[in-house]
């Protein structure tokens, strides 16, 4: 693009500029890593350097890891997400298929109540939704975690765009082939759309595993409270002060969607701004 | 056609059971005296309304959403095309710029707001630090009432501008070239004409969709007020996902609650539909 392209001198302001924006964003995480490695006598010492005088790395990441139940957050948080992407696809990939290729009565009913649902915030229906997770008797269980989301309007919305561009005569020539609807979708229209489908799983998960409001009205126990909730209740807790355990523990939650998204950044722009239509 | 039944109905009934008859619930119930537990109730009319908006602390929230949102937008906007821009004009390590940037959209909030408090912290926090170093007057972030909100605006700000620069580095690429050769020809040949009268009129559609999105989410802002603030000092940081979180589930005010849970709709209803409007006339300039 030689219409934006600068001279050597703006080349070398671009450069310092987003370093210097680059390196304000990293500081809160440099920060929690800083102090996750550090004795709590430096930690009150208050100094700027980065890498401490005595490394407590390994004591602060075994307090966090046994002080409270994070791994226990840490597979909650798994076990969750996995639980919720699994029945979204279960639920929309067939109904998204319908929409797109399948002619039915009150097909645009059913589109048209996909598109209102995706402008309502889920958080304005929890009370609601607490409600009726109390009156089915599954509030603080895995169940109470998982039930709101699985039906998700993006992903209907996203699969369908996605589904139209596959040819119908690739859906008449499976037909003859003897395939039934619900074979077509799982055996053609989805392996056909996968990059639709991993990107509204990264969308989903990185919404559910960061998530803190519904979790916070769903389960009590300890034992089922996914990362967010299970680390906000050790901060309020056990740690309270204790900054070096506290930092560790954070740095484990944040970790595996930052290692993730480095290593298939593409993917990870394109499910969440892509997510940008909800 | 009872194929197309079975493969859509699933999908059917759960948007009602967990979009529609919750909407339908939350007006119900704001319209009547039920408390959670309760086996009976009566209809009260607007008399949760009233309630709410005559309670000193609900129009503290609402005020201070909105302050909120009207930092945080604007901010985001502002530095998510900046940097967008910035990236846009080089070639090398655009890549690399635009991960940092993004970083902060997909981290869990809550663990990077606990990392925010060790950086605000009044004595060994880093920001107390730097400002002492530099002579600079420092403050308690958190616990001041001045500074509470702008600084949780900040944060919001710090958590989205990533989210705005991507779609803009989207924008970006879409703006033809021929319209740029047109500029030079008309002799816009500094940056800052072409960027006057091609880069940001041809924005326009993206502007309107990130500054629509930025609201939403701005609006629904929980987890920072929730983990640092829990609305403090006084109801200096209290805004609405919180006040409904409190009143419906810590207080079980079920009325109250209900009718925040309304205004709120109401609220983001009213966003969507605007930019429905805006972008049916097509802020275009094609």
């Amino acid at each position: 693009m030689s219409a934006h392209r600068l001279a050597p001198p703006s080349a070398i302001l671009r450069h310092a500029v987003l370093l210097i924006t680059g390196a304000l964003i990293l500081i809160p995480f440099v920060w929690m890593v800083s102090l996750s490695i550090k004795p709590p006598g430096e930690i009150f010492r208050a100094s700027f350097s980065f890498w401490p005088e005595q490394f407590y790395g390994i004591e602060n990441y075994t307090k966090a890891l046994t002080n409270s139940p994070l791994p226990r957050y840490m597979l909650n948080g798994v076990i969750v997400c996995a639980m919720i992407l699994a029945l979204q696809i279960i639920v929309c990939a067939p109904a998204a298929y319908a929409l797109a290729k399948l002619d039915f009565p009150g097909r645009n009913l059913l589109f048209a109540m996909v598109l209102i649902a995706l402008i309502l915030p889920h958080e304005v229906l929890s009370l609601p939704l607490f409600v009726l997770g109390y009156q089915v008797g599954i509030l603080n269980t895995y169940a109470a975690l998982i039930f709101p989301y699985v039906v998700s309007p993006f992903g209907i919305f996203l699969f369908r765009q996605f589904f139209k561009t596959i040819p119908d005569d690739v859906i008449h020539a499976a037909r003859l082939d003897g395939l039934s609807e619900l074979a077509i979708v799982w055996r053609i229209m989805v392996p056909m759309a996968l990059p639709a489908i991993i990107a509204f799983g990264i969308f989903s998960i990185v919404s559910h595993w960061n998530s803190l409001f519904w979790p916070l009205i769903a389960v009590r126990d300890q034992s089922l409270m996914p990362p967010p909730l299970g680390i906000m209740v050790f901060k309020n807790g056990e740690a309270g002060n204790d900054y070096g355990p506290l930092m560790a523990a954070s740095t484990l939650v944040v970790a595996p969607l930052i290692i993730a998204f480095l290593s298939a950044q593409r993917w990870f722009v394109e499910g969440l701004t892509g997510g940008a239509v909800k | 056609m009872l194929a197309a039944g079975s493969l859509a109905g699933p999908a059917f009934l759960l948007l009602i059971v967990l979009f529609f008859l919750p909407v339908f619930a939350v007006f119900a119930i704001a319209l009547t005296d039920w408390q959670f537990g309760a086996s009976s109730l009566s209809f009260v009319g607007l008399a949760n309304f009233r309630e709410v908006f005559a309670d000193e602390s609900f129009r503290a929230s609402l005020v201070n959403t909105i302050v909120y949102v009207a930092i945080v937008v604007p901010g985001t906007i502002v530095l998510g095309l900046a940097i967008a821009l910035l990236i846009e004009s080089g070639k090398s390590f655009r890549a690399f710029y635009r991960a940092i940037h993004f970083l902060p959209y997909m981290a869990t909030l809550t663990a990077m707001a606990i990392a925010w408090e060790a950086l605000l912290h009044p004595t060994i926090g880093l920001v107390n630090q730097t400002l002492a170093g530099l002579d600079l007057p420092t403050a308690n972030w958190l616990r001041d009432e001045n500074t509470v909100l702008p600084v949780l605006a900040v944060i919001g700000i710090w958590q989205n501008l990533g989210f705005a620069m991507v779609l803009f580095l989207a924008g970006l690429k879409s703006i033809p070239q021929d319209l740029y050769d047109a500029a030079d020809i008309d002799g816009a040949d500094v940056w800052l004409d072409r960027l006057r009268t091609v880069t940001l009129p041809m924005l326009g559609p993206v502007t309107m969709f990130v500054f629509i999105v930025v609201a939403l989410k701005a609006f629904e802002t929980f987890d920072t007020v929730q983990v640092l603030t829990q609305g403090g000092p006084g109801h200096a940081s209290e805004m609405l996902l919180y006040t409904l979180y409190r009143e419906s589930f810590e207080y079980l005010r079920t009325g109250y609650g209900a009718s925040v849970a309304a205004v709120f709709l109401l609220i983001v209803v009213a966003l969507t539909l605007i930019q429905a409007r805006v972008l049916d006339k097509k802020v275009h300039y094609q």
